[in-house]
């Protein structure tokens, strides 16, 4: 359905940003390796590397399980109540912890599931003797779901809502059953999309480290990136860095293509851009099992919430928000979330048109289809680069000319964009397909220029999952404390390192105001991503 | 006419937009639906298949009061223009569902959907998926599902506005034959005059939410005094 | 879309924060930590101080700690900008000397006394700080009075620790059972493993979850009380003094063997153990001063835990040794 010209151009993007994408990677391996350090180690592999593989793998399975089937329900009660009160607001809050400082959550969670959170004293009431203990496997696996969760659930739920309006009419006039409507229609909408998120928070969980650390209890609960941060940060040994990463990558990607193996129907209902409404689920225990699904979420989410902010409260806010620290690294973050948000907005467009492109040909050879799978991995296994290579590796290659201080927000900022990439595409992939779908043929036909075809066909629809896309990126940068962190100079200050500078410095009421404060712009960033839900729900 | 679909004093308000529809519509015949659009078509529809309550008022279909009814238990089968079947199902399920909604078939029941497809042409198309069919073969498969389906009463909403004209033409006969061998009630909500003439015994014509005038279809074509209705024969 | 592209890195590349005017006269370059040079740290006095008597500016670079400051100084080589690299302690002096990067400072640094009588031809100390068990008097009414009731004690009481992997004060505890405990620091670790709540990846998580009332117990330092005795006027944070003695954390600068003028590199070393920088520490970095102070310390500072005795391992000792005691101690914690 493309031109040539257009078909040549998507392949030029794509292309563009695969070897863009792959120098960034490629140079900081090369400039590590070629760095002599003088000190290596021998052995590479020993019984503790299989050791903290094998609990790597164990607690990522487990967590990406946990996550999607807890994920599942939630998902279906909000595709079910579109007007449920405060479905917005839950849905926003559900964004709420992806931009957090992930010492943060974990502050939270304790406040809330810890040996003295607000649950053991409830249950010391009850009659308890001992509180329960979260720390070790538990305590990772409530942490990543408390992370991951609201992530899958949001995913899933953007699915269900591209279903074509004319299923749930027919459904409700053919008198499906909640369990047939379920067989027949939601979960084929949700199995095309769970590899997808599967896989994703599968990658989250497995490179963990701050989460791991403080919730694991012990180094019984290590993950390779711990190792990988170890031995770049404290033992200085590029080569075994550089290993442990390639095994990182490599067990992963194995485990993604495994996967990706589940068989996917293909996709191809268009909604007629109808009013989404829902006719099924009128029954009271149906009634009854949504608002409960919707509850418990909302309460699990909310409770660590509410104890950061409770935290925070005590803080001297106004002072803290006025202090030049404040503002300056407010600064900082905002323009480094921003340039990430738009670099990895605007690389998934180049992306997808990449694959776009192939995907139009007649008769894609092994070339083209090498070059799109090549996209698709790229753009999600770029994720397991631990930023802490990436940043070294560029340290040591911008050295030679000058002031590394001076590259740095530019290269966090590509860092935060590589992080948020696979995320940008969960949103934009699917609504981008459906738009084309919908709108090639027209477009074609008319034959609009490209530029009328941008400005009047593809921007009013796509504005909202841009902007969804833009302020998830946002809000990843903003919280990520990673990248910032290896070039940790005082020239380049974020918020989330202010907050842990304080931290180190026993200012802890500091710290809380500071991360609520950072909950709130948060909170802001994913209003704007969700602006215009309700229009869109029922437009 | 009682056992047609009755529409009693009903009235609607949806945001600023009000619906007041009062009518019969004969049993038995093929009845078309017209208007400009944003006229109140597509409403009607709804207010019949169950998809919205009126605020006041009550409708009957066959003689019995299904004002508050679910759409699952009202006599009706439904035609969209598009996504009328399930993209991720092949065509036997997508038909079985008509029969069973949580597919419980039996061997009578499967023999059904492949007499139903045979009837309308894709003889052997049971384990096609919808998405490897061409438009007028979709809407052919759905109207397969309304055939096993055996209601008195089928809703189409602008069933073939999204194909070509000569299409349309063959689509029309389809309906017809189908029509005279079910004797079932139709009501096919349409924006083209032509389609009033081919297919409809009776036609309907709505404006701003009211109807303006009922009539059977060749008065209706040969009406010229109502300016509104006149703009619509000759656009 | 490209010019967007270029236009946006462009401006991100732009952020560059206030690099310092152009030299009107010398400059001094010190790498350091990043708490160091914080508001409330002692970075901005000591500049402050220094600056008026040595005519010319003193230029601070701060990273996370430590040992990253020992990454980066390895990572920029020879090549570095650093004249004087302060904020290392005692386990990383080894390699950082084997790096070839320092040179000897040839002053007499006798002013700076730290216990164990530390000194070195090429680190100067400039503050020190044992590593003690602190501890909640709310929650806690019989702290352990030693290490070895540390390690034997009610399981149900717990501690927060940090990581040897990964940070120093983890180190620290790691060097201190393996003074007291020797060739038995496995079964020691064994044993205190019960009462370990968690195991952090630095000083920040673990003290975090202390103050939020999660443990009664972390492992951080015996003047991490007079913070909250000067600061917040409580004494709800004690630390637990120990019979068999306090390991120690000495803090230590020195000269690069690049720096552009070496007279003025070493000025600010002897400035370092004078009272002027001396009296700045206490109350900002929290430590201990190493050499004599022009003020008798705050009150709080005398209500510290006063060790019976210091334990300090031989700097190539620790870097012969870590990576076996880790992997010693990363047995004995893993253990069912």
């Amino acid at each position: 359905m493309l031109t040539r010209a257009e078909r040549r151009r998507g392949i030029g993007w794509g292309l563009l940003s695969l070897i863009g994408i792959g120098l960034f990677v490629g140079i900081a391996i090369v400039a590590l390796l070629s760095f002599d350090a003088g000190n290596t180690q021998s052995r590479l592999f020993t019984a503790y590397t299989g050791r903290i593989l094998r609990f790597t793998l164990l607690q990522a399975v487990l967590s990406t399980l946990l996550s999607v089937v807890f994920a599942l329900p939630v998902a279906l009660a909000l595709a079910r109540r579109p007007r449920f009160p405060g479905r917005v607001w839950v849905i926003r809050l559900m964004a709420l912890p992806m931009g957090l400082p992930v010492l943060i959550g974990a502050l939270g969670l304790i406040g809330i599931w810890g040996r003295q959170g607000v649950m053991n004293s409830l249950l010391l009431k009850l009659g308890l003797e001992q509180p329960v203990s979260i720390y070790g496997l538990s305590g990772i696996l409530l942490a990543h779901v408390f992370f991951n969760l609201p992530l899958a659930a949001r995913l899933l739920l953007a699915a269900l809502e591209r279903l074509p309006a004319e299923y749930w009419l027919l459904s409700s006039s053919l008198g499906m059953k909640p369990f047939s409507v379920f067989r027949f229609i939601e979960w084929p909408a949700a199995r095309r999309v769970i590899p997808g998120i599967a896989g994703l928070i599968f990658m989250l969980c497995a490179t963990s480290f701050t989460l791991v650390l403080v919730l694991g209890g012990g180094p019984a609960a290590t993950t390779l990136e711990v190792a990988i941060y170890q031995s770049l940060r404290f033992d200085f040994d590029p080569p075994r860095a550089i290993a442990l990463s390639l095994l990182q990558i490599g067990i992963t990607a194995l485990i993604l293509i495994a996967i990706s193996l589940f068989p996917a129907p293909d996709d191809s209902g268009i909604t007629a851009g109808r009013a989404t409404r829902r006719f099924d689920g009128r029954t009271w225990p149906a009634r009854l099992w949504d608002t409960c699904a919707i509850l418990l979420a909302t309460a699990f989410l909310v409770l660590p919430l509410a104890s950061i902010a409770a935290a925070g409260v005590h803080a001297n806010l106004w002072n803290l928000a006025t202090s030049p620290a404040f503002l300056r690294a407010a600064w900082t973050s905002f323009v480094i979330a921003l340039s990430a948000g738009l670099l990895a907005v605007l690389t998934s467009l180049a992306i997808i048109a990449g694959r776009g492109a192939v995907a139009d040909m007649k008769r894609a050879g092994g070339t083209a289809r090498t070059f799109s799978i090549s996209l698709g991995g790229m753009s999600s296994l770029v994720l397991l680069v631990p930023p802490v290579v990436l940043g070294t590796g560029w340290f040591l290659m911008l050295r030679p000319f000058g002031d590394v201080a001076r590259f740095a927000p530019a290269l966090v900022a590509i860092i935060n964009m590589l992080m948020a990439l696979p995320f940008v595409m969960r949103v934009l992939a699917p609504a981008l397909e459906t738009h084309r779908k919908r709108t090639a043929r027209l477009s074609a036909s008319l034959g609009l220029s490209d530029f009328s075809r941008a400005w009047r066909i593809d921007l009013p629809v796509l504005a909202k999952p841009l902007l969804t896309a833009l302020s998830f990126a946002m809000a990843l940068s903003l919280g990520d404390l990673g990248a910032v962190a290896l070039f940790g100079s005082s020239e380049l200050t974020t918020l989330p390192w202010l907050v842990y500078s304080r931290l180190s410095s026993y200012r802890t009421d500091d710290a809380d105001g500071l991360a609520l404060i950072l909950g709130i712009i948060c909170l802001a960033l994913t209003m704007i991503g969700t602006a215009g839900r309700r229009e869109a729900g029922h437009g | 006419m009682a056992d047609g679909i009755v529409l009693k004093k009903v009235e609607l308000k949806l945001g600023t937009r009000e619906f007041r529809f009062d009518c019969a519509v004969p049993a038995g015949a093929v009845t078309a639906i017209t208007g400009p659009s944003g006229s109140g078509k597509s409403t009607f529809l709804n207010l019949v298949a169950g998809f919205e309550t009126p605020d006041r008022g009550h409708i009957l279909i066959a003689g019995e009061d299904v004002t508050g009814k679910h759409p699952s238990e009202r006599p009706v089968s439904l035609v969209f223009q598009d996504n009328n079947l399930f993209a991720h199902l092949d065509l036997a399920t997508n038909i079985g569902l008509g029969i069973n909604p949580s597919l419980k078939l039996s061997g009578n029941d499967r023999a059904a959907i492949s007499q139903a497809l045979e009837r309308v042409d894709l003889s052997g198309f049971e384990k096609r998926m919808p998405g490897t069919l061409s438009g007028g073969e979709r809407q052919r498969a759905a109207f397969a599902r309304a055939l096993v389906r055996k209601k008195p009463v089928l809703l189409m909403d602008e069933p073939f506005a999204a194909l070509d004209p000569g299409l349309r033409l063959s689509m029309a006969g389809l309906l017809i034959d189908l029509h005279r061998e079910t004797g079932n009630t139709v009501l096919i909500v349409t924006h083209d005059p032509n389609e009033v003439g081919r297919l409809a015994d009776h036609a309907i014509f709505i404006d701003r939410g009211q109807i303006l005038l009922q009539a059977p279809a060749e008065e209706f074509l040969a009406r010229r005094d109502i300016p509104a209705l006149a703009e619509f024969l000759s656009g | 879309m490209r010019g967007t592209i270029l236009s946006i890195v462009a401006a991100a590349a732009a952020l560059s924060f206030s690099a310092p005017a152009e030299a009107q006269e010398k400059t001094l370059t010190v790498y350091t930590y990043e708490s160091f040079i914080s508001d409330w740290g002692p970075g901005p006095k000591v500049k402050e101080t220094f600056e008026k008597t040595c005519a010319c500016k003193l230029n601070f670079v701060g990273v996370a700690d430590g040992v990253a400051l020992l990454t980066r100084l390895k990572l920029e080589g020879k090549g570095t900008d650093a004249d004087i690299a302060l904020g290392l302690d005692t386990n990383l002096i080894s390699e950082a000397k084997a790096t070839g990067l320092f040179e000897p400072h040839g002053l007499d640094a006798s002013a700076a006394k730290v216990p164990g009588n530390y000194s070195d031809d090429t680190f100067i100390p400039y503050d020190y700080g044992h590593f003690a068990v602190v501890y909640d008097t709310q929650t806690m009414k019989n702290p352990p009075r030693s290490l070895k009731e540390l390690v034997n004690g009610d399981p149900a009481q717990k501690i927060a620790i940090e990581d040897p992997r990964t940070s120093t004060p983890g180190l620290g505890l790691l060097l201190w059972v393996k003074s007291v405990y020797g060739d038995k620091a496995p079964e020691a670790w064994a044993k205190l493993r019960k009462r370990v709540l968690t195991v952090t990846p630095g000083w920040s998580e673990a003290y975090g979850l202390f103050t939020k009332g999660e443990v009664p117990m972390v492992f951080s330092y015996t003047t991490s009380p007079a913070y909250h005795m000067v600061e917040e006027k409580t004494d709800r944070y004690q630390a637990a003094s120990f019979s068999e003695g306090h390991y120690i954390q000495i803090e230590v600068a020195g000269m690069l063997k690049g720096t552009g003028d070496k007279d003025l590199a070493k000025q600010f070393l002897k400035f370092m153990v004078s009272p002027a920088f001396q009296d700045i520490i206490p109350t900002t970095n929290w430590m201990m001063p190493a050499a004599n102070t022009s003020q008798p310390l705050p009150d709080a500072f005398n209500k510290l835990v006063q060790p019976s005795k210091t334990f300090l391992m031989g700097s190539d000792e620790v870097a012969r040794n870590r990576q076996a005691w880790i992997d010693e101690w990363l047995t004995a914690m893993s253990m069912n």
